[in-house]
């Protein structure tokens, strides 16, 4: 297997009792690259996404990831192995401030003899959450707020900065502008470029037509439970995706699954 | 940093822009109760001129009446200590109602190990063991004591972080299972004669000293150490602190453990501070020690409040009990004023929250 590739799942497979969300996904990712995942309500884009991000145990198949098979126990697992997800329940602590929150479960400390009871080196954390969102031009008034008084787009952002912050090898973004307005949608969109632009692979998980083709290099389309097509961006259209969404067309290389 | 705040948004760090901290709050309606109190005190005829808070008889070098202000603190000082606990417990929106029962059984377990063998020449009357537990060194009481309360503390949080048993639950069959073993310990029968060193733990002025010098390092634990800032994170959203890679199960029961050495700890000064030890100890005290963090802004559902609230609910407890008793109420108008007190201070709280959202 070639150092590229970032992450590889083969015939990976996820079933609920007798509804097979998930069939035989083959996909394969490679350094640097952005790609879209589409598809209808139900065709399995999350369960992908669950199953790679450990949140859910696979039926069957094989994951790679940098080149190593990997089985991630739980959230945490594919965390500490560099994955970084943002998902559609944002997991921040309300009563928390900004820093806080990017820091969490990972701060910045001294005197760390001191065991739990180590100190928190406030400074040097709320300094490099200025970076980090600096680095991906992220507008928060001001960091020392709680997350409870943020508006949902802050919210949202301070989840994606996170990711940003700590150079994650992969992010996965599962919707991350479903809930957003104009506004927000743009700067989110901008934070994904930052990450396209320092060369850091993303998948995007996305019903928005218009962000996808903006955004990244390849789509994926989901449609029962299988995948149905693996489109470059520079060679496909709008409505050719949606052909492949609905059902109207199948590429060739998938048509014996479907 | 002028500069990033220019354009769309703006990134700053604004210290003129913290949020009113609600302790100041509470400390307003501190000097309000004290205040109204004062007033009562100067107005009604049958107070004859007495000042609450001021030294209007002469009898003490400083401008405060120092015997009443003394007596305020040092009445809340030993539920104060537990209250250090329960704050944190409330903080990871758990409860803690063990702690009153379990001031009782530390009580009875250490003082029986701090008992002196000869009084006034005569041995012990009220000797629980034979002599070779009399006149250990105090070092062995305490050091059991708060043993016995981190024990208690582990099983509460064992059963509440591991065997996902409600606080409430887990902690109600704990205050029995504490009551119990305060009274099966000796009997019944109140323990007493403490040897000099373990008197001195509680005497006099000792339990405020305890108080103030254990809040202010819980204060500085819950600011400035990772310890708090989880604390504060699975109080906020345990799904959250989770995901985050904090161990969530282990901090419960560190966070258990450490609210029992508190309230151990509180049983020790008490039966110090009594000079004796009976099974009965620490009645409601529990109640007593929420209520405190409850007048202090710690929320119920978690992630919210702090150590210098809970000292300001307990100072508010205690001008409320030494007030009514210097404007000549009875103790039964006392209960109802705290009553409603504790009431008004939980609907303030949420009150304040709606506004914010």
């Amino acid at each position: 297997m070639s150092d590229d590739i970032v992450l590889k799942t083969e015939n990976l497979t996820k079933h609920y009792g007798g509804v097979h969300a998930l069939q035989g996904a083959n996909f394969e990712l490679r350094r640097g690259e952005h790609v879209a995942i589409m598809g209808d309500n139900g065709a399995g884009k999350s369960t992908f996404v669950r199953q790679i991000t450990g949140v859910e145990q696979r039926t069957s198949g094989k994951v790679w990831f940098y080149g190593e098979e990997v089985s991630f126990s739980g959230p945490l697992d594919a965390r500490e192995a560099g994955i970084e997800t943002v998902f559609q329940t944002l997991a921040l602590a309300d009563d928390l401030n900004v820093p806080d929150n990017l820091f969490l479960g990972r701060e910045k400390t001294y005197a760390n003899w001191l065991g739990p009871f180590r100190l928190l080196d406030y400074k040097g954390m709320r300094q490099a959450t200025i970076d980090g969102l600096n680095k991906t031009a992220v507008k928060i008034p001001n960091i020392r707020n709680t997350i409870r008084n943020m508006s949902g787009g802050q919210r949202q952002c301070v989840a994606i900065a996170r990711t940003a912050t700590f150079h994650s090898k992969l992010t996965i973004m599962d919707e991350p502008t479903a809930a957003l307005g104009v506004q927000e949608t743009a700067q989110v969109e901008n934070i994904i470029r930052t990450l396209k632009d320092e060369g850091e692979p993303l998948i995007l998980v996305s019903h928005n037509m218009r962000q996808v083709m903006d955004l990244v290099d390849r789509i994926i389309v989901f449609r029962r439970g299988r995948i149905c097509a693996d489109l470059k961006k520079d060679e496909t259209d709008g409505q050719d995706v949606v052909a492949y969404i609905t059902g109207a067309k199948t590429q060739p290389q998938f048509a014996d699954a479907m | 940093m002028a500069d990033t705040s220019q354009g769309t948004g703006g990134l700053t760090f604004d210290k003129s822009k913290r949020t009113w901290p609600s302790e100041l709050n509470i400390f307003l309606a501190l000097i309000i109760i004290i205040v109204v109190f004062e007033i009562i005190g100067q107005t009604a005829p049958y107070m004859r001129g007495q000042s609450f808070l001021f030294d209007s008889k002469d009898r003490f070098d400083s401008i405060f009446n120092e015997a009443r202000l003394k007596i305020i603190i040092l009445q809340v000082s030993v539920i104060g200590i537990i209250a250090l606990g329960v704050t944190q417990v409330i903080i990871t929106a758990g409860i803690d109602l063990s702690s009153g029962p379990l001031v009782a059984a530390t009580a009875m377990i250490a003082m029986s190990l701090g008992q002196t063998e000869f009084v006034n020449g005569s041995p012990n009357p009220k000797a629980l063991f034979g002599s070779w537990a009399m006149d250990l060194p105090v070092i062995i009481p305490v050091v059991v004591g708060l043993a016995f309360g981190a024990l208690i503390g582990a099983i509460n949080g064992t059963f509440i972080a591991f065997f996902r048993i409600p606080p409430f639950i887990a902690t109600l069959g704990m205050f029995l299972v504490c009551r119990g073993i305060a009274l099966w310990w000796s009997g019944g029968n109140p323990i007493s004669f403490p040897t000099e060193q373990y008197a001195w733990i509680g005497s006099g002025m000792m339990p405020v000293v305890w108080f103030v010098l254990l809040a202010i390092v819980f204060q500085l634990i819950m600011s400035f150490t990772v310890y708090g800032k989880h604390t504060y994170a699975i109080g906020s959203n345990e799904e959250a602190a989770r995901m985050s890679g904090i161990n969530v199960r282990r901090h419960k029961v560190m966070v258990y453990m450490i609210a029992s050495m508190l309230a151990a700890f509180a049983g020790i000064v008490l039966s110090s501070k009594a000079v004796t030890a009976q099974a009965g100890m620490g009645e409601f005290y529990e109640l007593f020690a929420i209520a405190m963090a409850v007048i202090g802004g710690i929320s119920l559902q978690g992630g919210r409040g702090s150590i210098i609230g809970t000292v300001l609910g307990a100072m508010v407890l205690g001008v409320i009990q030494s007030g009514f008793t210097y404007v000549k109420l009875d103790g039964s108008y006392q209960l109802i004023a705290m009553g409603c007190i504790i009431i008004a201070a939980v609907i303030l709280d949420q009150f304040r929250q709606r506004n914010r959202a």
